[in-house]
């Protein structure tokens, strides 16, 4: 009797942790070409092309400097409130690209998922990964400002963490992937969720410290005279670290907390594992739910 | 030699679907689930559910769309899977490209499995016609490299050498396929899955779809399986088919058995049945005797065409005639018996005619009798059905080289005989 050596098998045991990241590796070329079409493909047929991608942190931020500096008279010290919230705005939309980009994976490709296989894990990565050019259009503006602001005599400069910087981008896709994939896998069977993202996101994003310094949220919150403390649900928020470290970085501003950089990144690579995990056993059947 | 190298095994395969809205319920069904599984104990919706016939209604909202499927698949072999709407076809056809997963049992292979039934898939119409070979030859699992090494050969042979550079929006939708059909046709997969998708394109699509089947398992040697409903395709291409009912393995075997239990396991009565009269005669059956169950008849086999008249009383010039109708009930073929002829008279009572027709020479297609029955002197039409006793002409086993057969091309085959000289 020949013993039999199989290459694959289809079965219904999926092992929890059965990633198979060795299957996802073989298809880097996918995620490059993935990459390269949403690149490619991102300006067809629109008139203003990358404008967009301008106008959108630019408004946002005019109008928090108006409303919540303005009018509110949250001050940022030194910093021009524009530049501060341009910063801030900056580094969330990143996040926020990726979630709301990787959040309906299933759904959205539902088409070319039910007719052939191959790691569905490439297609959430690619986007985090196309999403690096948006970003990169909106950091270079940032970057215009910030010169503008310098060479009119503005007390700004960067601090040496700055080098840390692509580490931020790291976690911050990381994290907005992660999330990305768990919701993701639930929306295939519980469609409420996408009413939840949309909403949830904006919510979330007052809780983030964009418009705000974190260390003000903390004065204001938390007073011990009258025995109350909220700043917790800012603290609890890894991304409100996160948007404040990339302020530190840039703007030299604002706090700098080693408990904040160790339950980020803790926070971070527990969302992303779980993503990870629960998109992989969702793959398996989703299209028998969706 | 026979050879016994077993290239792909489907083990006690089944697939569980909930049938009605998903939604209500669902997070009690799934806490229930998770509940069993932390006791240790397997998902209790697992032991219900039905078998799936769609025509009745069940009561459970379990179905199981594949029930217990085993079968082996040799390499080499080209290996035909049939069956009717909903006996499981696609789901067989889902698990085996991995797009969703067996709720129990395995499929083990010792190749890689590309099917072309995924054509096309992930086409974007802003790239351009290069682009889109790289970016659909990766999502069929082939390395930049493999594509990059036979981006020539996809090329010519899609015939859009032109095009390659426009963005495949401005593609004809003829061209479209054949660039899409020409990345998977360079797949070169140890197991190739084709379904009867196929049947879409145009016939020269077809054919070139039939004729890369037919390179891969007969050059190629490599293994091949077929879905289709196309009992012609299937009774050239194959040798074995799995035959599915209901979610379970009907037949596994030789391809001649399997299409004759395929077809008269959806036996619809197509015999004709009159009432007859107590003062003119009347047909009071028609029925066509096929070669094959379920009314499919193989081009040229013997034909039986059987009558059963009721005469009220005695006849002496009694006609009885019928037309073979195609499908847009243009007649055929025109056949009678006029007993004035042949001076006979007969007495009341029921009467059988059987008409035979030793070769028909009908084209494949679908026909229907049409039957008159007259006095042939006074001209007074007794009784006239129309459209009965449909059957469907195959062009089985009979081959021709280079070209398929295809329906439409002509009424009938005649006898012919070529001489040909040289000038």
């Amino acid at each position: 009797m020949q013993k039999d050596k199989w290459l694959f098998e289809i079965s219904p045991k999926n092992n929890l942790f059965d990633l198979n990241l060795k299957e996802v590796w073989q298809y880097r070329d996918l995620l490059i070409l993935f990459v390269k079409r949403d690149v490619v493909t991102l300006y067809k047929q629109t008139i203003l092309g990358p404008l967009w991608y301008l106008i959108q942190p630019l408004f946002t931020s005019v109008i928090f400097t108006l409303v919540f500096n303005n009018i509110a008279g949250i001050s940022t010290g030194t910093i021009p409130p524009f530049l501060f919230n341009l910063a801030g705005v900056t580094i969330w939309n990143y996040f926020k690209e990726c979630l709301t980009a990787t959040s309906d994976t299933f759904k959205k490709n539902e088409a070319i998922f039910g007719k052939v296989y191959f790691p569905r894990v490439i297609m959430p990565m690619s986007i985090v990964v196309s999403n690096l050019l948006k970003f990169g259009i909106q950091i270079f503006i940032f970057i215009c400002f910030y010169l503008y602001y310098y060479l009119t005599g503005h007390n700004v400069s960067p601090n040496l963490y700055l080098i840390y910087f692509p580490l931020l981008i790291i976690a911050m896709g990381m994290l907005g992937l992660g999330l990305g994939m768990i919701i993701s896998s639930m929306v295939t069977k519980y469609r409420d969720l996408t009413f939840l993202v949309s909403f949830g996101v904006q919510l979330l994003m007052y809780l983030s410290a964009v418009m705000y310094p974190l260390d003000l949220m903390r004065e204001k919150l938390i007073n011990l005279e009258e025995g109350y403390n909220y700043a917790w649900v800012v603290d609890i928020n890894p991304i409100a670290h996160l948007v404040e470290f990339g302020r530190f970085m840039l703007l030299n501003d604002g706090s700098f907390s080693v408990f904040g950089i160790i339950y980020t990144t803790i926070f971070t690579i527990v969302v992303f594992l779980l993503g990870l995990l629960i998109f992989n056993k969702t793959e398996k059947t989703f299209i028998d739910t969706i | 030699m026979e050879n016994d190298d077993v290239i792909l095994k489907v083990e006690n395969l089944s697939k569980q679907y909930r049938l009605g809205t998903v939604g209500t319920g669902t997070i009690s069904h799934d806490f229930n689930r998770f509940l069993a599984r932390i006791r240790g104990k397997e998902d209790p919706y697992l032991k219900i559910g039905e078998s799936n016939d769609r025509a009745s209604k069940g009561n459970s909202e379990y179905v199981w769309a594949l029930k217990d499927i085993n079968f082996e698949v040799k390499r080499g072999e080209v290996l035909g899977i049939i069956g009717k709407n909903g006996a499981g076809k696609s789901t067989l056809l889902k698990i085996l490209s991995k797009v969703t997963g067996p709720t129990t049992g395995s499929i083990k292979s010792k190749g890689r499995i590309a099917s072309l039934l995924e054509v096309g898939t992930g086409f974007h119409p802003e790239m351009t016609g290069k682009e889109n070979i790289f970016l659909n030859g990766a999502i069929l699992g082939m390395t930049k490299k493999e594509i990059q090494s036979k981006l020539d050969e996809i090329v010519s042979f899609s015939g859009c050498e032109r095009y390659i550079d426009t963005p495949v929006k401005r593609y004809s939708s003829g061209m479209k396929v054949r660039l899409a059909f020409a990345v998977a046709a360079h797949l070169e997969p140890d197991i190739l899955v084709v379904d009867e998708v196929l049947a879409v394109g145009d016939a020269e699509f077809q054919k070139k779809a039939i004729g890369k089947m037919q390179d891969i398992s007969g050059k190629d040697g490599r293994t091949v399986l077929f879905v289709s409903h196309d009992m012609n395709s299937i009774s050239i291409l194959t040798k074995k088919v799995v035959l599915l009912k209901d979610g379970k393995v009907n037949y596994t075997g030789p391809t001649d058995l399997g299409i004759k239990k395929y077809l008269s396991s959806s036996k619809e009565n197509k015999v004709y049945v009159g009432n007859p009269s107590t003062e003119i005669p009347k047909f009071i059956k028609i029925d066509v005797l096929t070669s094959l169950p379920n009314s499919v008849h193989i081009f040229g086999e013997k034909l039986e065409i059987n009558f059963e008249i009721n005469l009220p009383n005695k006849q002496n010039n009694l006609a009885i005639s019928f037309q073979i109708l195609d499908e847009f009930q243009n007649p055929i073929v025109h056949i009678w018996n006029i007993d004035s002829e042949k001076n006979i008279s007969r007495d009341k009572g029921n009467y059988k005619f059987n008409c035979n027709i030793n070769s028909p020479k009908l084209y494949m297609g679908n026909y229907s009798i049409r039957g008159y029955l007259s006095d042939s002197k006074l001209k007074k039409r007794y009784d006239f059905v129309d459209s009965v006793g449909n059957f469907k002409i195959e062009m089985m086993k009979l081959k021709r080289n280079d070209y398929k057969w295809e329906s439409g091309s002509c009424k009938y085959l005649e006898d012919y005989s070529w001489i040909i000289n040289k000038n």
